[in-house]
Parts: structure tokens; C-alpha cells; sequence
């Protein structure tokens, strides 16, 4: 698993990735009450708005780190938006890329030098 | 000064703690220039006999509607308010307090909101609505935009039945976010000519019923055209007191209705403060504007309300939100739910069937002029007219002759080539010694 | 992810079954739902039966019933005095809502929009039965225009934002009318929220301008994003931070000077009514909210007004109607013909909010030249007085200088006590205030923005600096319960907005029963 400076976590399988947000994002965020995901078919670039989460006060982008197009969302999130807040990093997936370029994700941080850029904040 | 409490003393305390020399330091920030020196070219301060002398004065310049024949709709109605709706919202807990964003504070302002989309969903049959808008023709235009959002088109068909001044201010909002209007010709019977309007790059259409023109009409066909091109009808309904007869939009396929709810609760009043209503599909209710009153509970397990799904709105969504909607029409909404409550559906009804008679009785009184054509077929309580010379001559005449006969089509819309056409309306208010004035009048300004 | 929010929590952290001490009971009463009172056969209205049926619509009779309960007369007064009880309002205490500008509703306001003269006019009545009416419409103008030294004045906005849209669509209007299509307008990182989704709604890009570490305006930010494609400028004055623009003069310059319009946020307006007017100040178009400076009531949320002050520039943008004067009398323009041509066009029915007309000008008339320069400077005179009782405890978050109509904190003071804004702004509910604004500006963190108005008295100016100091000297002891508890004392405590988003329930529907917690 990869991640982001902006709080978004990838993991490669082959030439797909999942792809979601933090456990630090999620907590930041408070309740999410509300996924907006993208449509199947969409491509985009590292750095451009992929999908929003909603909690009660804010609605928050979700930029995807790598380029890729959309084959998948994560279903079971408009009925229980909660999963993300209690599997950010499992369950609460909400995209999964067919990746531009698998080794795109390798040049993020690891988990190490995520929870050290963490620390930093 | 009495609204001023604050005396020379304590301001002088007051200065003292701020350790400010004079208020006058207080804005040192203002550049020096433009700094007035002193009061301004306008009266000074005067007591509320002086006041009431002046502001009565100028009412009496004007002619209330109630003071002789009245026969004007075309958007506002003049109703009977039952004396209760008015001495409640001039509670001070509801005339004089906040947008309930604190809501453990506000519980009565959010459970009048949640009674008030319940009762706005129920009559306008549509599962979903908002805790009101400015009036009918903003959420006329909200709904244009709504549908540009949810079906992602830029396309909307205005009827030609359509009240002009919604037509025009759909335009205004539309118009400057990219959106296209095409306005059908004004006609008494302008929803048959939508259908053929409709393509696949149509976002919505949009039909009034009863229209301006007074025709109530069935828009089933309209709705399933609209639905084939992958398009949203939204319905609009200028009278309120009308769902208490008519089929409502819900039950003929509207997406989205909106309406002016005037005629429940409150005063003609010059044209406003109105209340918009604005039901939707459940499936939109995120597209929707304006505020959402939700049920949830508190920390106690207790029932309770609160405004909710405020993540479309602008003060967070900023230049993501539906709209830039921030106030909705609050003590407006207040006196429509409550006269809403007092008439139950049972006086509703009743009160829809006295409007529609009274109309009946001013048709067949109208029918009988020799040189008058009534133009519409099928009506709720209003009815055009066809005179044998421009309308608005005739309204001028009349009114100094003490009636107020109506509105002609020319005032709302000059360029239809309808200045020949009269829009008469009449309600519960409207008595027999009313409609045979108009009728007299009438025939006696439309003689050879 | 851009995390645009600072995580506080939106639903109650204790779910407890302890009671509160005191709920008053005996008063505040419980009261259900109109639809859980029953009498689908009541009504509160005795009205004749019809003489004439209605055979005649056939099918589009409405037959399936609507679903709506009634009840008679003292069933709603009940009703609705009950649910009355449950409301804060400012007739009970100050609300110090920075930006809202609560102050008292004169009634006598309320007196004079009920005179059947005023409240029983049809907007489309023949003009010459309501030259009352438009006298009154142009006396409200010309308050208006003398008071910011703007020639022209839109009447019709039926809000503040509304208002906004109206000077952007004036602006736009007036750069297509040159074949200068401008593509963007710039708004400070404090701005309203209203003021982004305005321009967005009216068809332009926003940019932000960044702010100094004083709390204003950052000139060299606003010069470099300036350029041909900018169509406005939107500032507050005063700020949302409380404090005057002073360079407010080069704003304006450097905004005409690149072809732009300046339009202000006349939200602010109560700190200097009657002591400067923004048409001095180089301002091209500024909505005021009559329900702030004026006194229009809050009602609930609304109704509000928001008439839109034009220069001589934007004015023949103006859109319809227009108020005009000639040997008859008073008539309304309300086509795009003659002078009102170039008019941007139509933004609602009829002519605007004249009830909210008739109460604006009683409160102008009553307070006079000389009152509404006092108005000014009692609110900003209240406001620094609660900045300096309360910056020894609170974290004023521009301590230097004074403020103007309201004095903005941010929550330094509460750094590692575990209490944020949030809770101290609930602990203010159990003595007996409504909360100040909260967490807006967003530039501020953990914001409270404290707006007092001159309609308060000096012991509840006291009586809340007090409460907010014994408050601070509870965060400083440590009694974290007090502040996460809170409200103890309101009707209800905390609510679950979590709940409320996740799951919503907008209306009451026979089937289902209460909402499950989160």
C-alpha cells in the first residue's frame, strides 16, 4: 500500500489499484455521512479530483494519485457510508483504477514514511 | 432615542474599558476623506405618532382589495387568513428569533419546518420537499437548474401557459450559468404545443397548472414524452388553494413541482414577502436548494430536528453549492403550515370547492355579455377573457369607476399580441354583489 | 484530500440517560407532531358549503387523499405556543452573532405592514389605485441612496445572496454591453460563503485573494490576480474579521483601474450607517440586507430583502422593474423597453419585499439621521467593549487596534484543554444566550465571532462577558463534563446530525417509526 501527501491510500494488484482514504483523513473528517464516486469509464490523472466525501459540515475532494480510468466503485458505500470511518483502509475502499502506468504508485510513500510525514504535520 | 438603551454614562464607562479617547478613535481605520463629518441630508429621529402619521398616510393613498370589487390573480390571491395565523407568528419566539442552526435552541422554528415539508410534500404529491424558497418564480428558476443538473443537459422548454414573469426570471438564472429558455408562444391552451418541443438535449419542461391563462390540465402525456427523452417535467402551481381539487403534479409525472404558497396564510401584500414551495423525486434530493429540515435524535434517545444534508449549501459547498440560497421564507412558511393545519384536508377541500364555485357562478355571468368570450375551457379560479378592446383601457376605466376588474395579459406580457385578453379571478372572498359589478361594468365598457 | 472542515464532531459524544437538572417542565411542554395529533376529519375553519360542484374537471379531480391532519382553533394555538416555548429568540436575550446583526425588531414596524393600505395591495392592481405604495417604494430608495451615496437602487432582491446575484448579473451585464466578456471575480479567503456560490451561480470562476496577518486584505495578492479577464471584486467592509478595509481607497482604485467593478458585501453595514457611505469608498454596487441594518425580523430563517445600490455606471443595468416618476404619478417600468432597455432583466415576480419595505422604513424614520449615526457607532462602541472584557481570558485573533461592529476570538485559549468551540459555544446555551457565530471566518481557527449591536443594554453586554469569563475559568479548572455535556439546560441536548445525514427523514411518512441512532 501507497500513499499520498493528500491523504489517499493505493494498493496496486497487478495493473489495478484500489484506491481510499486515510486512517488520519477519515478521523479528520469526523462522521461521513456521503460518498459521491465517480462514474465507470472515467479517466483520470494523478492529482485531479476523483471522488468527494461528505461529512455533516464539510465536503471534502478526494484526489486520485496515480492516472488511471474507473472500473470499479465501492457499492456498499451510499447505503452504509460509515465503513468509512470504520475501514478506511479495508472495506471502505471506494475506487478501483485500471492503472495508466502500475509503477506510477511506487514513486509514493510507504507506510513508514507516511506515518513519519504524519508525525510532522 | 428608544430603540438606543445605552445611556451617555455608559458609554462613557464603556470607553473607559476600551481605553478609547472618544468612539470617534474607534474608527480611526476609515480614510479621513471619507469620514462624514455630519448627519446626513435626511430627517432627524421622530417618535412613532409622527411616524404612523406618515406611513398611514401614504396607505391611505392606496386601494386595498378589499374595498370594493376585486377580481386580480395572475400569481397572488386574495384569500381569507383566519385571525390565529397571524397572532401567533407575532410570538416573539417565532417573529423575532434566528435560523435554528443551534438546533437544541430551535426546536420550534425545525418541528414547524418538518411539519411544513410534510404538508408540502403531501399536497403537492411528491415525496421529498424543502423548508421553502424566496417565492414561486425563484424556485421556478431553481428548478431549471436543478434539472440541468441531474439530467446534465442545457436545455429547458418554458409552456406557453407559463406566468411571464417565471418564464423571465427562469431566464434570468438559467440564462447566466449556460443554460438555454425557449419560451413557447403565450396561448390559453399552451400545453399541448410542449410535446412537440421536447429532444434529446432537453434538460426539463416546464408547464404551469391551472396556467396564467386560468386552464387546469392533465399532463400525463407531457410527462411520459418528456420522460422517453430522458427529460424532467417540472409543474408549477401559482394557486396554492388549487391542490385541494386538482389532480396534484406527483400523481401526473412531475419530477420537481414548485409553487407560490401566497394563498395559504399570507397577504397579497404588494407582491411580498412570499413562500416558495419546492417538492422532488427522492432520488434528486441532493440536487435539491435550499434548506432541508431532517428528524434525528438527541443524546437523550428524544425525538428531535434539524436542518440537514447542508453539504449542498454555500456556506459549505462555497462555489460547488446548489444555489447560493441562505435564507428560506421562515415566518411565510410558519403561516402557511399553520393555516394549513387549521384547514385540515377536509377544509382545504372545501375551501378549493368554494373558489372553483365562485368561479363557475363569474363564468356563467360573464357568458352572458354579448361582446365578452370567455377563452378558458377547463379552469380552477380564474378565467381569460377576450374583450373587444385592449384590456388594460378597460381595467383603467373600471377602477376609477371603483372596481378593479383584473389583470389585463398586456401588463404581465406586452409582445404576445394577447392586449385584447383579461385575466379575471375569483375566491371564497368574492361575493354575488361583486361578480354582478364586474358584469355590469363590463358590458357597459365593451358596448359598441 | 482537501479536508475542508476541522473534524468536530456532529453528533452528541455521551449518549446518557441521566435527566437534567432543571427542564422546566411545568412550562416548556411536549408536543407531537401535527400528523401524530390525528383529526384526518378536523378542521379549525367553518366555511359554507359551495353552491356549484365540480363536474365540470372531470378527471382531474384530485380523489386520493392528501394526507393532511387538521385541528380546531385551541388544539392550534396549543399546537404552535407549545413549539413556540422551545425557540431562543432576541426578544429573550442578546443572540452575539458576528455578521447576523440581531438586533431588536421594532413593532411598531409590525403595526404599520399590517394596514390594509399596505397588506391587502395586489402587486398588479391598475397603478393608479397604489401610488401609495410606489411613494413608499420611492422613499425607501431614496433613504437608501443618500445613506451610501449610490444614484440608483434595485428594490426587488428578496435576500442578501439574492442581492449578490443581482450585482453580478448588473456587472456582467455591463462588461457584455463593451463586448468584454470577463471570465472571473475575486473574493477574499474570509469571504461569506454566499459570495463564491454567487459568482459561480452568475456564470463566473472564483479566485481567492489572500489575507495579511493582521486580518485584511493582502493589496499585493489582489494587484497580481487582477488582470483583463477579472469582471469584479467582491469585499466585505467591514470585514468578516470586524475590521474596516483601510485600504479600502486602493482597492477600489486598483479594481477600476483594471477595468473591474466593486462590489461590496453590504453585510456589514451596521458599523458604519451614517458615518461613511461606500459610495465614497469607490464601491460600484453593494446589496444591504434589510433584515440586518434595518431590522426586518429574522422570523425563523426569513423572510429577508436585499436592495441593491448601483454607481451611475451599473445603474441602466439595473433589472426590472424600475420605479419611475413622471407627470402621472409613480409607474413601474417592467419591460425591456425605454430607459429600463439595457436592464440585465427580470430576478423574480412583481416588485420585491414590501412588507419587509414598510418595516425598513419605519426603523429609518423612527431613528432619523442622527439615530442611525448613533446605531453605528453604539454597535461598534459594544463590540470593543466586549473585546477588551473578554481578551484577557479569550484569544482575541487580531489583538492590535480596536475592532469595528464585531470582535473576533479563535481558540488558542483552548489549546490542550480538550474543549473546542464547538462545546463552549454549547456551555453558553445553558446560561441562557444563543451562541455567538462559530467557526466562520474560516481563516480563523476554531472562530467565534462575537457581533453585540447597539440594541443591547449595558448589564446584558455585562451579563454575557460575565458568563463567558466564568465559562473560560471553568475550561482553565478543568471540568471537561460542563462543556462536552452541554446544553444541559436547553429543551433538548445535543442532536445527532450524523444520523440525520446518513439516514434523512424529511417528512413524516405512517410506515416509519423513530429514526435509529447513528
Amino acid at each position: 500500500m501507497r500513499f499520498s501527501k493528500d491523504h489517499e491510500w493505493v494498493e496496486p494488484d497487478g495493473g489495478e489499484a484500489a484506491i481510499g482514504i486515510t486512517a488520519y483523513a477519515a478521523e479528520q473528517l469526523g462522521d461521513v455521512v456521503f460518498i459521491e464516486l465517480p462514474e465507470l469509464g472515467r479517466k483520470v490523472k494523478a492529482g485531479e479530483p476523483l471522488a468527494v466525501v461528505e461529512s455533516v459540515k464539510a465536503a471534502s475532494d478526494v484526489f486520485s494519485p496515480v492516472a488511471g480510468e474507473v472500473i470499479a466503485v465501492n457499492a456498499s458505500l451510499p447505503g452504509s457510508p460509515e465503513t468509512v470511518n470504520a475501514e478506511p483502509e479495508r472495506d471502505g475502499w471506494l475506487v478501483k483504477l485500471k492503472l495508466a502506468d502500475p509503477a506510477e504508485a511506487d514513486a509514493l510513500m510507504d507506510r513508514h514514511a507516511y506515518e513519519a510525514f504524519l508525525a510532522a504535520l | 432615542m428608544r430603540y438606543l438603551p445605552l445611556t451617555d454614562a455608559d458609554r462613557a464607562e464603556m470607553l473607559a474599558v476600551v481605553r478609547a479617547p472618544s468612539v470617534e478613535a474607534l474608527f480611526e481605520d476609515v480614510p479621513a476623506a471619507t469620514r462624514l463629518s455630519g448627519d446626513l441630508d435626511l430627517p432627524p429621529h421622530q417618535g412613532e405618532l409622527e411616524v404612523e402619521r406618515a406611513l398611514a398616510g401614504l396607505a391611505a393613498r392606496n386601494r386595498a382589495a378589499g374595498a370594493g370589487p376585486f377580481f386580480c390573480g395572475a400569481g397572488a390571491y386574495r384569500h381569507h387568513v383566519p385571525a390565529s395565523v397571524d397572532h401567533i407568528i407575532q410570538r416573539s419566539e417565532f417573529l423575532t428569533s434566528y435560523t435554528p442552526y443551534q438546533p437544541e435552541i430551535a426546536q420550534g422554528t425545525l418541528q414547524v419546518l418538518f411539519e411544513f415539508q410534510t404538508q408540502v410534500a403531501a399536497l403537492t404529491g411528491l415525496p421529498v420537499a424543502n423548508a421553502s424558497m424566496y417565492d414561486g418564480s425563484t424556485a421556478c428558476a431553481e428548478a431549471v437548474m436543478m434539472a440541468a443538473r441531474v439530467t446534465r443537459r442545457r436545455k429547458a422548454i418554458l409552456s406557453g401557459g407559463l406566468h411571464p414573469h417565471y418564464a423571465e426570471a427562469a431566464w434570468t438564472l438559467a440564462h447566466s450559468a449556460g443554460v438555454v429558455t425557449r419560451r413557447l408562444p403565450a396561448a390559453v391552451d399552451a400545453e399541448r404545443a410542449v410535446v412537440e418541443a421536447i429532444d434529446t438535449e432537453t434538460a426539463c419542461v416546464v408547464v404551469q397548472t391551472p396556467n396564467v391563462f386560468g386552464t387546469a390540465s392533465e399532463l400525463g402525456a407531457i410527462a411520459e414524452a418528456a420522460h422517453a427523452a430522458g427529460a424532467l417535467m417540472v409543474v408549477v402551481t401559482t394557486e396554492a388553494v388549487s391542490f385541494g381539487l386538482l389532480k396534484p403534479p406527483g400523481a401526473m409525472g412531475a419530477d420537481i413541482a414548485v409553487a407560490e404558497g401566497q394563498s395559504i396564510g399570507n397577504p397579497l401584500s404588494f407582491g411580498g414577502p412570499y413562500v416558495g414551495l419546492f417538492a422532488a423525486r427522492e432520488a434528486f434530493v441532493r440536487q435539491m436548494p435550499g434548506r432541508l429540515c431532517g428528524e434525528t435524535r438527541d443524546a437523550e434517545g428524544r425525538r428531535g430536528f434539524v436542518l440537514t444534508l447542508s453539504t449542498r449549501e454555500q456556506h459549505i459547498r462555497r462555489e460547488k453549492a446548489t444555489s447560493n440560497i441562505c435564507t428560506n421564507s421562515g415566518l411565510c412558511a410558519l403561516a402557511f403550515s399553520i393555516h394549513m393545519t387549521l384547514l385540515g384536508e377536509t377544509g382545504l377541500r372545501r375551501l378549493a370547492a368554494l373558489n372553483h364555485a365562485r368561479a363557475r357562478r363569474l363564468r356563467d355571468a360573464l357568458e352572458a355579455l354579448p361582446r365578452v368570450e370567455v377563452l378558458t375551457p377547463r379552469f380552477f379560479n380564474e378565467l381569460a377573457l377576450r374583450l373587444p378592446r385592449p384590456a388594460a383601457a378597460v381595467v383603467e376605466a373600471l377602477a376609477a369607476a371603483g372596481i378593479v376588474a383584473g389583470v389585463p395579459f398586456s401588463r404581465l406580457d406586452p409582445r404576445a399580441g394577447l392586449d385584447d385578453v383579461l385575466l379575471v379571478c375569483a375566491t371564497e372572498t368574492t361575493t354575488d354583489d361583486d361578480i354582478a359589478a364586474l358584469a355590469r361594468g363590463l358590458a357597459a365598457e365593451t358596448a359598441p | 484530500m482537501t479536508v475542508l472542515s476541522v473534524g468536530r464532531p456532529t453528533r452528541p459524544e455521551s449518549a446518557t440517560q441521566t435527566p437534567s437538572a432543571s427542564r422546566g417542565h411545568g412550562l416548556v411542554q411536549e408536543e407531537p407532531l401535527i400528523f401524530e395529533l390525528g383529526g384526518w376529519d378536523k378542521s379549525g375553519v367553518d366555511l359554507p358549503k359551495p353552491a356549484l360542484d365540480a363536474a365540470d374537471l372531470g378527471d382531474l379531480v384530485r380523489c386520493e387523499p392528501i394526507g393532511l391532519p387538521g385541528l380546531s382553533e385551541p388544539e392550534t394555538l396549543r399546537h404552535y405556543v407549545r413549539l413556540s416555548q422551545k425557540n431562543h429568540a432576541i426578544d429573550l436575550a442578546m443572540y452575539p452573532l458576528g455578521s447576523c446583526t440581531m438586533k431588536h425588531n421594532p413593532r411598531l414596524g409590525e403595526k404599520l405592514a399590517r394596514l390594509p393600505g399596505f397588506a391587502d395591495l395586489h402587486p398588479l392592481q391598475p397603478l393608479q389605485t397604489v401610488q401609495g405604495a410606489l411613494e413608499l417604494m420611492d422613499a425607501l430608495a431614496h433613504w437608501l441612496k443618500t445613506l451610501t451615496g449610490l444614484p440608483a437602487v434595485a428594490l426587488s432582491p428578496k435576500a442578501g445572496a439574492h442581492g449578490e446575484l443581482c450585482g453580478l448579473l448588473a456587472i456582467r451585464a455591463a462588461h457584455e454591453a463593451r463586448g468584454d466578456a470577463r471570465r472571473t471575480v475575486l473574493a477574499p479567503t474570509s469571504a461569506h460563503g454566499t459570495n463564491p456560490a454567487t459568482a459561480a451561480l452568475a456564470g463566473y470562476a472564483v479566485t481567492e485573494i489572500g489575507q495579511t496577518a493582521d486580518g485584511h486584505v493582502d493589496l499585493a495578492d489582489l494587484a497580481a490576480k487582477l488582470g483583463p479577464h477579472v469582471a469584479a471584486v467582491m469585499v466585505t467592509n467591514p470585514n468578516t474579521c470586524g475590521l474596516f478595509e483601510r485600504e479600502v481607497l486602493e482597492i477600489a482604485r486598483l479594481t477600476h483601474a483594471a477595468g473591474a467593478y466593486f462590489y461590496c458585501d453590504g453585510a456589514n453595514f451596521n458599523a458604519i450607517v451614517g458615518r461613511v457611505r461606500p459610495g465614497d469608498l469607490g464601491v460600484d454596487a453593494m446589496h444591504i440586507n434589510l433584515h440586518k441594518t434595518f431590522s426586518t425580523p429574522h422570523g425563523g430563517g426569513g423572510p429577508g430583502a436585499g436592495p441593491v445600490v448601483f454607481s451611475a455606471a451599473l445603474a441602466p443595468y439595473a433589472p426590472r422593474p424600475w420605479l419611475v416618476r413622471g407627470p402621472q404619478g409613480l409607474a413601474l417600468a417592467e419591460h425591456a423597453s425605454g430607459e429600463a432597455a439595457a436592464g440585465f432583466g427580470r430576478l423574480c415576480a412583481f416588485h420585491g419585499q414590501m412588507g419587509m419595505y414598510v418595516r425598513a422604513l419605519a426603523y429609518m424614520m423612527s431613528h432619523g439621521a442622527d439615530g442611525l449615526r448613533q446605531v453605528a457607532e453604539d454597535a461598534v462602541l459594544a463590540a470593543n467593549y466586549v473585546k477588551a472584557r473578554l481578551s484577557g481570558a479569550l484569544t482575541p485573533a487580531f489583538p492590535q487596534g480596536f475592532c469595528m461592529h464585531e470582535a473576533l476570538f479563535d481558540d488558542a485559549w483552548l489549546e490542550g484543554t480538550g474543549i473546542s468551540t464547538l462545546d463552549v459555544a454549547k456551555a453558553l446555551i445553558d446560561e441562557g444566550f444563543h451562541p455567538m457565530t462559530m467557526y466562520f471566518p474560516l481563516v480563523v481557527h476554531g472562530a467565534m465571532l462575537i457581533e453585540p449591536t447597539e440594541s443591547e443594554p449595558k448589564r446584558e453586554l455585562d451579563r454575557f462577558c460575565d458568563a463567558l469569563l466564568e465559562l473560560a475559568g471553568a475550561v482553565r479548572a478543568g471540568d471537561v463534563a460542563r462543556f462536552k455535556g452541554a446544553p444541559y439546560f436547553a429543551p433538548l441536548r445535543r442532536l445527532d446530525e450524523t444520523a440525520a445525514a446518513r439516514r434523512p427523514r424529511l417528512a413524516w411518512t405512517p410506515e416509519a417509526p423513530t429514526p435509529q441512532p447513528s
